[in-house]
């Protein structure tokens, strides 16, 4: 590995510590630690937002499915965006003034209910645990890919250990700053690459590249290249390929041709080498030539399902999503919850053009990823594809840095958030130490999970934590705030109905992959069924059980809406922990707002 | 709530127009005597006004406090207080939900467009397919005017309604 890259890692990961470090400082009640004192402003709220939403699926995962799938790829970017849009059209303002902290409490707030608070943390955990396991799957992957020589587990681990004891030391308000430093550089990290990689690209200083995109044909080796396999993988080939293959445990290569059409099973272990000038076989659920790469929908029926399925989950799901939600109680008020809203629509927006050219790009120059289905690497291994030397290691590095960044920042706000819920509804004492044990508890067992299970790509993994949170939260959190008829019968109902869905189509996939295949496609992104499935279940549940409407529906409605110079606002600092802190000025260099 | 003898003004129920003007002191109205009533009745001892006290359930120096009828007519749920909200929450959503299908239309009818009209996907557009230009750099822009706007319309609506309220 290079020393550059080290060098990168490991600033980051000094500097995160650092600032969570000198945060933490603060960080001593209970109420610092959950809910970093709302000193914080608007725009380093809306950059943390930002930071902790921008996750691995993002910054490597959208360039992979890019190179995978093409422009079917970009509706990811879209709907993650999309997707704090609804949040901010339907959910923001209300819910900051519910004075709610997390979604148990805000179920609570609105519709009364133990029993459905209870449910709605399982749900939580589950959907937060789903959301932490690619994350470090991925930070795995980047770790192996520019280190190869390191064991598997180490990535996952070390991004596990840095987040845990980050979050022991300070919790929220340690994160507040971290997060927000991390999206610029993650702004940074895949800006200048993207930057400096269309330059050359454009002034044709690269050393070759793989063939026109639009031609109907796959892509091809520019020169002769060697390619890993590390997992079992079953490879499409079209044309006839002659390949030079080294079986695993064997030292001798034996010549060997590929008829077109055929399917080719690799085992883990073996060594590929491809000729120049030969067509990438590509795995099976890439696509293969490169002109149906470059249109959208280009399979039909199936293509265009997918992507509205796709939509939905990215664009109901994020408000469901545990890290998304906690983060908005850090406002002032209502009106301050929407502004942020905005600017991190724009910082978002600002972010995903750049995955998408480096995705484009490295279809033409690293089209051996097609070959072992990893193409969540892209984006770290297209440096060094283009400008091979000095500067491709220094790029190289600076994009690592980006990618543990997000690793670093999305574990964290998902860890502190759900350690935030268990801590307050499952041990149910709120203790500063209830919230410690419970970090180290979800942090582990999402580690053994990462580490257990076999891992998919990024976009797709996330793509069904959306799904989930679309099927079980959204319906709750829209209808609970603007429908007055929602009653907790129908609340449970359709949360119980949506995620049982969900997990039932997680589950089928999980299994399905490692027996083949044979699920549908339904299975990869179910939203399209269950998230309509779910609001009907709610509405007509909620029609048919009118006794369950909460007594004080009227006043709740009340505080949700009226406008904050009205003063019905709830102030959860106050009600749970007796106190306002206004005025407390924190000696000490100076340092009053974070 | 159909109190029709509220007026309305935009949709918005107008309250009750003497709430909250000040109540200008003036020359008690001029009553002539009328002749005492007829022995028979017993006459009532005259109900005696309770004294008048200044209640102060808020700082009446702080600037921006809605008028104390409207606030207490809101709080204890009057079907005025309700109906006024109600209305608010009306316009709210609806503002929320025409931006929503503007988005789903615009963004959500691609897919459609693309399947239904494949060759006008491939056009090229200063050498990028139309596709990757309206998927890959259009929608940022777009979801971010309709924030604005959003914002714009729903902190409108609220100025709007407290003014409402302390008019």
């Amino acid at each position: 590995m290079s020393p550059w890259t080290l060098t990168g890692v490991m600033l980051v990961a000094a500097v995160t510590f650092y600032l969570g470090r000198r945060s933490s400082r603060f960080a001593n009640s209970t109420h610092d630690f959950l809910v970093a004192r709302r000193t914080v402003r608007s725009r380093r709220n809306a950059a943390a937002i930002s930071g902790e939403y921008l996750s691995a699926a993002s910054f490597l995962g959208v360039a992979g499915i890019v190179l995978k799938e093409g422009a079917d790829g970009l509706w990811y970017p879209i709907g993650f965006t999309a997707g704090y849009l609804t949040l901010m059209l339907f959910v923001a303002a209300p819910l900051r003034r519910s004075g709610a902290y997390t979604l148990p409490d805000f179920l609570e707030a609105r519709l009364g209910s133990v029993a459905l608070r209870r449910c709605a943390t399982w749900f939580v955990v589950f959907v937060g645990i789903l959301y932490l396991v690619p994350q470090l799957q991925g930070a795995g992957l980047a770790l192996k890919t520019v280190l190869p020589t390191a064991p598997a587990w180490i990535g996952a681990a070390v991004v596990t250990v840095i987040v845990v004891a980050n979050v022991l030391g300070g919790g929220m308000r340690a994160i507040t700053l971290v997060q927000a430093f991390q999206y610029w550089l993650k702004l940074f990290a895949i800006a200048v690459p993207a930057f400096v990689l269309c330059a050359v690209f454009v002034t044709g200083q690269h050393s070759g590249s793989a063939g026109a995109l639009g031609a109907d044909a796959p892509p091809t080796f520019a020169a002769q290249t060697t390619v890993d396999i590390r997992t079992d993988v079953d490879l499409r080939v079209d044309v006839v390929t002659p390949v030079r293959v080294r079986e695993p445990g064997s030292d001798t290569e034996r010549m060997v041709v590929w008829a077109g059409g055929a399917t080719e099973h690799v085992a883990a272990g073996s060594r590929l080498t491809f000729p120049a000038g030969t067509p990438v076989p590509t795995v099976g659920d890439a696509v293969s030539a490169n002109s149906d790469w470059l249109s959208p929908g280009s399979s039909g029926l199936t293509d265009l399902l997918r992507t509205y399925s796709l939509l939905i989950a990215t664009f109901l799901g994020t408000m469901g999503l545990p890290h998304v939600l906690v983060r908005f109680y850090t406002n002032p008020d209502g009106k301050a919850a929407r502004r942020t809203a905005v600017h991190v629509l724009l910082l978002l927006g600002l972010f995903y053009l750049f995955p998408t050219l480096l995705g484009a790009m490295s279809r033409m120059f690293v089209p051996q990823l097609l070959v072992t289905g990893q193409t969540d690497a892209a984006v770290l291994e297209l440096p060094n594809a283009i400008m091979p030397g000095v500067a491709g290691q220094v790029l190289t590095a600076i994009v690592m840095a980006g990618a543990f960044a997000a690793f670093l920042s999305t574990s964290s706000g998902l860890l502190v958030s759900v350690a935030g819920v268990v801590s307050t509804d499952v041990f149910s004492r709120g203790r500063v130490s209830d919230f410690r044990w419970a970090s180290l508890i979800v942090g582990i067992l999402a580690l053994a999970f990462a580490l257990g299970m076999r891992p998919t790509d990024l976009s797709l993994s996330v793509g069904m934590s959306f799904a989930l949170a679309a099927s079980t939260f959204s319906p709750l959190l829209v209808l609970g705030i603007w429908w007055r008829g929602l009653t907790w019968p129908g609340a449970m109902a359709g949360m119980i109905v949506g995620g049982v869905l969900v997990i039932g189509a997680l589950a089928t996939n999980t299994v399905s992959r490692y027996t083949g295949g044979w699920a549908p496609w339904l299975a990869d992104q179910p939203a399209l069924v269950t998230v309509p499935v779910a609001f009907a279940v709610t509405v007509l549940v909620s029609l048919g059980t009118p006794t369950g409407r909460p007594v004080d529906v009227n006043a709740v409605m009340l505080r949700l809406h009226a406008p904050d110079p009205l003063g019905f606002m709830r102030d959860r600092a106050v009600a749970r922990f007796g106190q306002v802190d206004t005025s407390k000025q924190r000696a000490g260099r100076g340092r009053h707002r974070k | 709530m159909s109190d029709d003898v509220h007026r309305r003004i935009e949709g918005v129920r107008k309250p009750d127009p003497t709430l909250g003007k000040r109540y200008v002191p003036h020359e008690p109205a001029r009553v002539d005597r009328v002749p005492p009533a007829p022995a028979e009745t017993a006459p009532e001892p005259p109900a005696k006004p309770p004294k008048r006290q200044r209640v102060v359930l808020a700082d009446p120096k702080s600037k921006s406090t809605p008028t104390l009828r409207a606030r207490v007519e809101l709080e204890e749920q009057t079907s005025w207080g309700t109906a006024l909200i109600s209305d608010l929450v009306k316009h709210q959503f609806r503002t929320g939900v025409t931006l929503a299908l503007l988005v789903l239309v615009l963004l959500g009818g691609l897919p459609l467009a693309f399947y239904l009209a494949p060759g006008f996907a491939a056009l090229r557009v200063i050498g990028v397919p139309l596709a990757w230009l309206l998927l890959g750099v259009l929608p940022f822009p777009l979801l971010l005017l309709v924030g604005l706007a959003y914002n714009r319309l729903a902190e409108r609506h609220e100025r709007d309604f407290v003014d409402m309220i302390e008019s």
